[in-house]
C-alpha cells in the first residue's frame, strides 16, 4: 500500500490505529458515563490508576503493559468500592467522596513514582510517562488490548442495550421490572474504568477523563436520540484521537494525549456553538426567527379582526396603522405575509399610502391561528 | 365496600404469632411487620397494610411519612429492615408481571435524549426479556398507551420538551403498556392542571372497573372522597386504613398531619365526610 511519507512509520500506524479504537471505546461508554452523572467518576477512576501502575511495576518489575493496567484496573476498583462505601457509611456527597478518593489516590500515586524514580534509573522505569501519556510507547501488541476491550464494549452496549438505556434513564422503573440494576450498574462502571485505563499509555492519568466526557458531552448537544448520541460520540472520538495522532506526528515535539484531548475539547466548543436544536448559535436563531414569526401571525389576526369588526372580508387597512403599532417590524411582517400570499396591496384613493387586503389563502390561516390558540379542549 | 377489616386481621397476627400469612391471596397487596429506616432512622415503623384487590386506593399523609418509601418497598426497591410484602399471596418478585409502577415524575432527569414513544415502550421490555428489541408490535402498543392519556400527538417528542402534565402522561401510559393487574402510582396527578387531573382520574377509574388495583399517593386532601373507595392514612407508622366511608375522617388525619390539620379543617371536605 502506498502510504503519504508519514503514515508509512509504523509507530505513527499504531498510534493512529490505537487513539481511533480508544475514541470509539471511551466515546460510546462516555455517554453512559455523561447521562448517568457520572463525569467525574471517569476523573477519580484514572487518578486511582496510578498507584496501581506503580505497584504492579514494583511488584513485578516489569514494564509489560498487561501487568502495568492489571494493576491500574485493580486500583480502580478500590478507589471505586471507597466512593460507594464513603457516600453510603458517611455524610459525604458523591462528588466529596469522588474527590477524597480521586486525590488520595493520586497522591499515593506520586509518592510511589517518585520512590520508583529515585531508586531506579528514572528512564528505564519510564512509568511518569503515565502522567501525561507517551503514545510514542505504544507497541503493536499493544493494539490487541485496546481491541479486544473495545469490542467487548461494543458488543455489551449492542447487547444489554435497552437494559442499559432504562437502567441509566429510569432505574427504580428498570428494578421494578425485575432487571438486575446493581449488576448493570457494575458491569457499566467496570467497562468504563477499563476504557480509563486502556487509555492511560496514550492520553495519560491526568488528562484521560476527558476522553470520556468531551465526545459524549459534544455529541449530546446535537440530537435527541440515545442511539444517534452514541454513534456521533464514537465518531467524535475517533476524530479527535486520529486528528491528535495525525497532528503530533507532522509536527515533532507535540504529545500526542494533550493534542486528542485538545481536539475533542474542541469538538466540544463547536457543538456547543453551532449543534443545532441545542447549540447556542442555533437556539439565538431560532428564538429570533420564532419572533418574527410571532409578529407575523399577531399583524395578520390583527389584519383579520379588524376586517371582521368592519363586516367586510375585503376591508383595507392602511400599512401606517399596522407600522404605528408594530413599528419597523410591520413593514417586514406585512412584506412576509404578501410573500406568502396571505395578504395583497392595495390603493384606496391614489394619494393615500399603501393599504392591505386580506386574501382567501389569509383569512383561512388566520381562522387557523386562532383556533389554535383557543384550543377545544380534549 | 369490602369484607376485608384489616384491624381485625391485625389483631390476630398479634394474638397468634405463629399464623401464616403467606396465605390471603384474597388480597392484592398484603404487608406484615414492615419496618423501613435510612441508615438509623426509621421512616417507616412497623407497618401492617392490607388492600383488596378491584380498589382504587389513596395513600395520603405529610410530607416526609414515607408514602414513596412504602410503594418502593412493596416493589421491592429498598430492602426493608423487617416485615413481608405479598402482592396475591406470593412475594413480589413472583408477581412482577402483575404489577405496573408510575414513579414520582422528579424521579427522573427529563432532559434524557429520548422521545415519548421510546419512554413507553420501556413498560414493555420485562416482556421483551432479555437481548430482543422492541419491534413494530411493542410500537404499536405504545401508540395505543399514548392514545389512551390522549398525548399520541407527541410520540417522537424529545421528552424535555413536554410540559410537566404531559410528562406524567407519559409515565402513566409506560405503566399502561405494562397491562399490569395491580399499579402503584406515585403521585400521578401532581403538578397537574384540572383537564388533566380528571382525564387522568378517568383512566385510573376505568382500570378500577377492570378488577384492577390501583394505589396512588395523593396530596389533594379536597379529592379523596370523590375520587377514591380506600384509604391508607400513613405518617411513618398507619394512622387508619379502610373504605374511604369507614376511615376518612378528621380525627384520623389529625392524627396523621399533627398541627397542619387547624389549617386543613377549615376547609369543607372534612364536613363531606361526615355527610
Ligand atoms: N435516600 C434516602 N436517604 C435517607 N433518607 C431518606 C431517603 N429517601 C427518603 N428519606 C427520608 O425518609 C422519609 C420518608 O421519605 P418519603 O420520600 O418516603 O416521603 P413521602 O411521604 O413520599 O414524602 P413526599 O410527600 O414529600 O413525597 C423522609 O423523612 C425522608 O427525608
Ligand atoms: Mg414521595
Amino acid at each position: 500500500m502506498a502510504f503519504p511519507g508519514f503514515l508509512a512509520d509504523y509507530t505513527v500506524q499504531t498510534v493512529i490505529v490505537g487513539a481511533s479504537l480508544l475514541g470509539l471505546c471511551s466515546g460510546a461508554l462516555g455517554c453512559f458515563a455523561v447521562l448517568r452523572q457520572q463525569s467525574l467518576l471517569g476523573d477519580a477512576l484514572s487518578h486511582a490508576a496510578l498507584p496501581g501502575i506503580a505497584i504492579g511495576f514494583l511488584l513485578f518489575g516489569s514494564r509489560q503493559l498487561s501487568i502495568l493496567l492489571s494493576g491500574a484496573l485493580v486500583a480502580g476498583v478500590l478507589a471505586a468500592l471507597l466512593i460507594v462505601l464513603l457516600t453510603r457509611r458517611s455524610r459525604l456527597k458523591t462528588d466529596a467522596a469522588l474527590g477524597i478518593a480521586l486525590s488520595l489516590f493520586f497522591a499515593v500515586g506520586v509518592v510511589l513514582l517518585t520512590h520508583i524514580q529515585n531508586r531506579e534509573n528514572a528512564s528505564q522505569a519510564g512509568l511518569d510517562a503515565f502522567l501525561f501519556g507517551q503514545a510514542a510507547a505504544m507497541l503493536r501488541q499493544d493494539l490487541w488490548i485496546l481491541g479486544t476491550v473495545t469490542a467487548t464494549a461494543l458488543l455489551l452496549v449492542i447487547s444489554f442495550w435497552k437494559e442499559f438505556k432504562v437502567v441509566t434513564f429510569d432505574p427504580d422503573f428498570a428494578s421494578s421490572l425485575g432487571l438486575p440494576v446493581t449488576a448493570l450498574e457494575i458491569v457499566l462502571t467496570t467497562m468504563i474504568a477499563l476504557a480509563v485505563v486502556i487509555g492511560l499509555q496514550m492520553v495519560g492519568v491526568v488528562l484521560m477523563a476527558a476522553m470520556i466526557i468531551a465526545p459524549a458531552a459534544a455529541a449530546r448537544q446535537w440530537t435527541h436520540r440515545l442511539e444517534t448520541m452514541l454513534i456521533l460520540a464514537m465518531v467524535f472520538g475517533a476524530v479527535s484521537g486520529i486528528t491528535g495522532a495525525l497532528l503530533s506526528s507532522l509536527a515533532r515535539g507535540l504529545a500526542t494525549g494533550p493534542l486528542i484531548v485538545l481536539t475533542a475539547s474542541g469538538l466540544v466548543l463547536f457543538s456547543i456553538l453551532f449543534a443545532t436544536r441545542r447549540g447556542i448559535l442555533w437556539t439565538a436563531i431560532h428564538a429570533r426567527r420564532q419572533h418574527a414569526n410571532l409578529i407575523t401571525q399577531h399583524v395578520l389576526t390583527t389584519l383579520y379582526q379588524l376586517a371582521q369588526n368592519h363586516h367586510n372580508p375585503a376591508y383595507r387597512t392602511e400599512q401606517g396603522m399596522v407600522v404605528s403599532y408594530y413599528g419597523d417590524a410591520g413593514n417586514r411582517a406585512l412584506s412576509e405575509l404578501d410573500r406568502l400570499g396571505y395578504v395583497k396591496p392595495a390603493r384606496h384613493l391614489p394619494e393615500e399610502g399603501t393599504h392591505w387586503i386580506l386574501t382567501a389563502a389569509g383569512i383561512k390561516e388566520a381562522e387557523r391561528i386562532l383556533a389554535s390558540l383557543h384550543p377545544v379542549e380534549s | 365496600m369490602s369484607t376485608i377489616d384489616p384491624q381485625a386481621a391485625r389483631s390476630e397476627n398479634v394474638t397468634n404469632i405463629q399464623v401464616d400469612a403467606r396465605h390471603e391471596p384474597d388480597l392484592a397487596i398484603h404487608v406484615e411487620d414492615l419496618t423501613v429506616s435510612y441508615g438509623t432512622k426509621p421512616v417507616l415503623w412497623d407497618i401492617d397494610m392490607d388492600i383488596p384487590p378491584g380498589v382504587l386506593a389513596a395513600i395520603v399523609g405529610p410530607n416526609g411519612a414515607g408514602k414513596s418509601t412504602l410503594i418502593k418497598t412493596v416493589l421491592g426497591l429498598i430492602r426493608p429492615a423487617a416485615g413481608h410484602v405479598y402482592i396475591h399471596g406470593k412475594p413480589y418478585r413472583d408477581q412482577r408481571r402483575l404489577v405496573g409502577y408510575v414513579p414520582q415524575r422528579t424521579s427522573v432527569d427529563w432532559d434524557f435524549p429520548t422521545t415519548a414513544l421510546d419512554v413507553v415502550s420501556m413498560g414493555l421490555y420485562g416482556r421483551l426479556g432479555w437481548f430482543r428489541r422492541p419491534g413494530k408490535r411493542e410500537k404499536q402498543r405504545a401508540l395505543a398507551a399514548l392514545e389512551q392519556v390522549n398525548m399520541s400527538s407527541f410520540a417522537d417528542r424529545q421528552i424535555s420538551q413536554l410540559s410537566g402534565g404531559q410528562q406524567q402522561r407519559v409515565f402513566l401510559a409506560r405503566a399502561l403498556v405494562q397491562a399490569a393487574d395491580i399499579y402503584f402510582m406515585d403521585e400521578p396527578m401532581a403538578g397537574v392542571d384540572a383537564t388533566t387531573e380528571r382525564a387522568i382520574i378517568e383512566i385510573l377509574r376505568k382500570l378500577r372497573d377492570q378488577n384492577k388495583t390501583v394505589v396512588v399517593v395523593h396530596h389533594d386532601l379536597q379529592t379523596v372522597t370523590s375520587y377514591f373507595d380506600w384509604i391508607v392514612i400513613l405518617n411513618v407508622r398507619i394512622i387508619a386504613q379502610g373504605s374511604v366511608a369507614d376511615v376518612y375522617t378528621a380525627e384520623h388525619l389529625r392524627a396523621a398531619y399533627g398541627g397542619q390539620i387547624a389549617l386543613l379543617q377549615s376547609n369543607s371536605f372534612t364536613k363531606d365526610t361526615q355527610g
